[in-house]
């Protein structure tokens, strides 16, 4: 959320909007307490500023993303850890990346396929030096393929960045 | 023979295709060096110019300009005859589709190679053995391709590419037509000749092949775009990629 406000700063229905955009039918179940709820924490924690907007209209509330919060923002771009990213917070850091021109979403995709790429060699590895049939290259194979799995939708990833960034110099 | 250990070398390699507006570049500018021993693995979609690479490499095809050097030959300025020499005993050649000629035993198209190179019938056949041996088909050397498991046939093309003692292994997809399984034979084959000092190029679109080599080059478009070494391990995170709670102490 933090990074889909570094774009500029907005007002809370405006981020929940765009959250739907990104997100599709599953930004559909979130409804806009969570939304405030989660801006309330942000602002407690320094990383997002509050201003009331001089107005009509209920929601005058502008939200901006603060220094700490623009480094916190960086550091989640940059952050590679895997499983940790569930599907839909890495599409967001690709979605905010972009709209934000925060960073190079392609470059956050293939910084990403580099980390798969090194634990699915370690995998493999460890799959090479079992004995075929064993217990334990069974849970090596299930790590390797879903591994694979991640790999082919960061393809996925690549294409769609690719098609909307019209490539890179 | 080629300072420090340099194999392959391109200087602003390119390869065109077409003519006017329809012209295609599908390897623009490429500066590669590849080590004696190394693994490299080049991925990138479908039509970035890998496979053409490859065959620049291997001299399957001429480069439309730059200059690319194998062992300190440079194979843009040979001519046809020793490029065709070339071919046959400095390069071995791995292909998707296996290439094996169906109407010839496992053994008799692992010899093809030393044969047309000009070695005895009787080396050439001691030397397919050898190299069945080697690729775990000790037992399959008379079937014929239709008897083998695809797994199979594209270890018996790993063993025909090796025939000639070649300074590099060129492969393109070499499992993309295997299943898991097969794909971890082949896998742990190329492992082997790694170890055993091998230089080997894979195009490949599978992570799997691609994880197992010591330096990754993605390829957009003809260019190289990102270069990757694999190397360094990371064992430490395997538990946690697996579910495994996180242990302390």
């Amino acid at each position: 959320m933090l990074a889909m406000l570094a774009k500029e700063p907005m007002h809370g229905y405006e981020l929940r909007a765009r959250l739907r955009d990104a997100l599709g039918p599953i930004g559909e179940a979130m409804n806009s307490g969570q939304i405030y709820v989660t801006l309330g924490r942000l602002e407690k924690a320094g990383l997002a500023t509050c201003e009331l907007e001089a107005g009509q209209g209920p929601d005058r509330k502008v939200y901006e993303v603060t220094p700490a919060g623009q480094q916190r923002v960086a550091a989640w771009l940059a952050e590679v850890s895997w499983p940790g990213p569930a599907p839909a917070e890495f599409h967001l850091k690709l979605v905010a990346a972009a709209a934000g021109r925060l960073a190079d979403p392609v470059a956050i995709v293939d910084a990403q396929r580099r980390e798969l790429l090194r634990l699915l060699r370690d995998t493999q590895q460890a799959a090479l030096e079992e004995l075929p049939g064993t217990d334990a290259g069974l849970l090596l194979e299930g790590a390797a393929l879903r591994l694979q799995a991640d790999l082919r939708w960061l393809e996925a990833c690549e294409r769609h960045w690719l098609g909307r960034t019209g490539g890179r110099s | 023979m080629s300072e420090n250990g340099t194999l392959i070398r391109t200087k602003g390699l390119r390869k065109e295709f077409g003519k006017g507006e329809a012209r295609v570049r599908a390897v623009d500018d490429v500066d590669l060096s590849v080590t004696r021993g190394e693994t490299i693995a080049i991925m990138g979609p479908s039509g970035c110019g890998k496979s053409t690479l490859l065959h620049l490499l291997g001299g399957l095809e001429r480069a439309s300009g730059g200059e690319v050097e194998l062992a300190g030959t440079r194979l843009d300025t040979l001519g046809e005859r020793g490029l065709a020499r070339l071919r046959r005993t400095a390069v071995g050649f791995v292909f998707q589709a296996f290439h094996l000629i169906d109407e010839l035993t496992a053994r008799e198209n692992v010899e093809l190679p030393a044969l047309l190179a000009g070695r005895s019938p009787r080396e050439a056949r001691r030397r397919a053995l050898e190299l069945l041996d080697r690729v775990g088909l000790a037992d399959r050397t008379t079937f014929m391709p239709s008897a083998l498991s695809g797994g199979q046939r594209q270890r018996v093309a790993v063993a025909r590419a090796l025939s000639n003692d070649p300074l590099v292994v060129l492969a393109d997809e070499p499992t993309g037509n295997l299943d898991s399984a097969a794909t971890l034979d082949v896998l742990r084959l190329f492992g082997n000749l790694h170890r055993d000092g091998q230089t080997l190029v894979i195009v490949t679109h599978d992570p799997r092949v691609a994880a197992t080599s010591d330096r990754l080059i993605t390829m957009r478009d003809g260019m190289f775009v990102d270069e990757t070494r694999l190397t360094g391990g990371t064992r430490g995170n395997l538990g946690a990629l697996v579910g495994l709670p996180e242990m302390n102490g």
